[in-house]
């Protein structure tokens, strides 16, 4: 009995430290269903979540996190704190403008996902969506030295234009391969 | 099994008052099945919440590589994307053929593809091009769904296009070009 329980939670522990925590996403998104069996990747990665209209960028990995959000704030005029970058590192995904991310950082984790993020801008003016997608490549390429690929979690019915938006910003950096993010589908039939 | 062992000290010898030994030993089943209960618990969250990625290419916008590499008009398949959940097909070029108003879903569009697969490779020789133009209304949904139908029938050339004027009126003649949600 006791080798019996020894071994349940040593695999009770394991699971619990190699499952990942959840993300919640800042909109509720419904993933479309497809029959792609290709996981995706769990390093080096960003999403774009579309959804409601909105554009939220998530960037995997802290340092990469940190750097981006450096690079970004010179572009922009923006110095942050150490504080406010550690803080910025452990969020998955946010839709803020660059002008409000003071006041996002200086949030409870409570009240940010309480907070109507408003998306990030994707208009060509301020063209922030463009360069946070460029910076976090940036990013990965000095860090880690691998190419980022970019994900678009997409909600399901969410307007095409939207999306075309989207794709458009990722095509204006030359970059015309990209992951859409879909879920398993029940019944597919192969 | 392991159990607790609540057997009496025995006879007190002598009127001598001793503590009642204890058996160290505990009843571990519940401790062991709540324990199997979470590890099936996280084995299921581990690995079905593990999202799939798509790989999409687009085609290069840039200037310089425009136009390349004509395609057959009777090898090139385009899907309408409309909105009501709705795609129009046609074969060549715009107009020449009437297009056809189907559905997504195993018997409308997947049909569509493996039979217009099969006639192209056998009139041609050559495999077939799809070209998908999402219009304005259509949903992202839709363009996931037949960008997984062509996954799925093996037509390794497509391209996902803008719309034209033209072909959205085909779409509004069809009644595939509204707002409704």
């Amino acid at each position: 009995m006791t080798a019996m329980c020894d071994v349940a939670f040593l695999l009770l522990t394991f699971f619990i430290l190699t499952a990942k925590p959840r993300t919640d996403d800042p909109v509720p998104i419904d993933v479309p269903r497809s029959s792609i069996q290709v996981p995706v990747p769990d390093e080096n990665f960003a999403t774009i979540t579309v959804g409601h209209n909105k554009a939220f960028f998530g960037i995997e990995g802290t340092d990469l996190r940190r750097e981006t959000l450096e690079q970004v704030g010179a572009i922009y005029k923006q110095t942050f704190t150490p504080e406010e970058l550690k803080k910025f590192s452990g969020i998955e995904s946010f839709g803020v403008p660059i002008a409000n991310m003071h006041q996002f950082l200086s949030l409870s984790s409570e009240q940010q996902r309480q907070y109507a993020q408003p998306g990030i801008p994707r208009d060509s003016v301020s063209n922030e969506l463009f360069n946070w997608i460029r910076e976090a490549r940036k990013a990965t390429a000095s860090l880690h030295n691998v190419q980022m690929r970019i994900a678009i979690k997409g909600d399901s019915k969410e307007e095409y234009p939207v999306i075309k938006d989207v794709v458009g910003i990722l095509q204006k950096q030359k970059l015309n391969k990209f992951s859409l993010i879909t879920s398993v589908s029940g019944g597919a039939k192969k | 099994m392991a159990e607790l062992d609540t057997s009496g000290g025995g006879k007190h010898k002598g009127g001598k008052v001793r503590s009642k030994k204890q058996s160290t030993r505990i009843d571990l089943t519940a401790m062991v099945d709540l324990a199997f209960l979470l590890i099936t618990f996280f084995i299921m969250t581990t690995t079905l919440a593990k999202p799939k990625a798509m790989d999409l290419a687009m085609p290069d916008k840039d200037e310089k590589t425009k136009d390349q590499l004509p395609v057959a008009a009777s090898r090139s398949l385009t899907l309408l994307l409309g909105s009501n959940d709705k795609l129009e097909w046609y074969i060549g070029e715009p107009g020449k053929s009437a297009p056809e108003v189907i559905g997504y879903g195993p018997d409308g569009l997947r049909k569509l593809l493996v039979e217009k697969s099969k006639d192209v490779m056998a009139k041609t020789g050559k495999a077939i091009f799809v070209v998908v133009k999402p219009s304005d209304k259509s949903k992202y949904k839709n363009m996931v769904s037949v960008l997984d139908e062509i996954n799925i029938t093996n037509i390794t050339m497509y391209g996902i296009v803008d719309i034209t004027a033209p072909e959205i009126e085909l779409l509004k003649r069809e009644n595939l070009y509204s707002d409704n949600k």
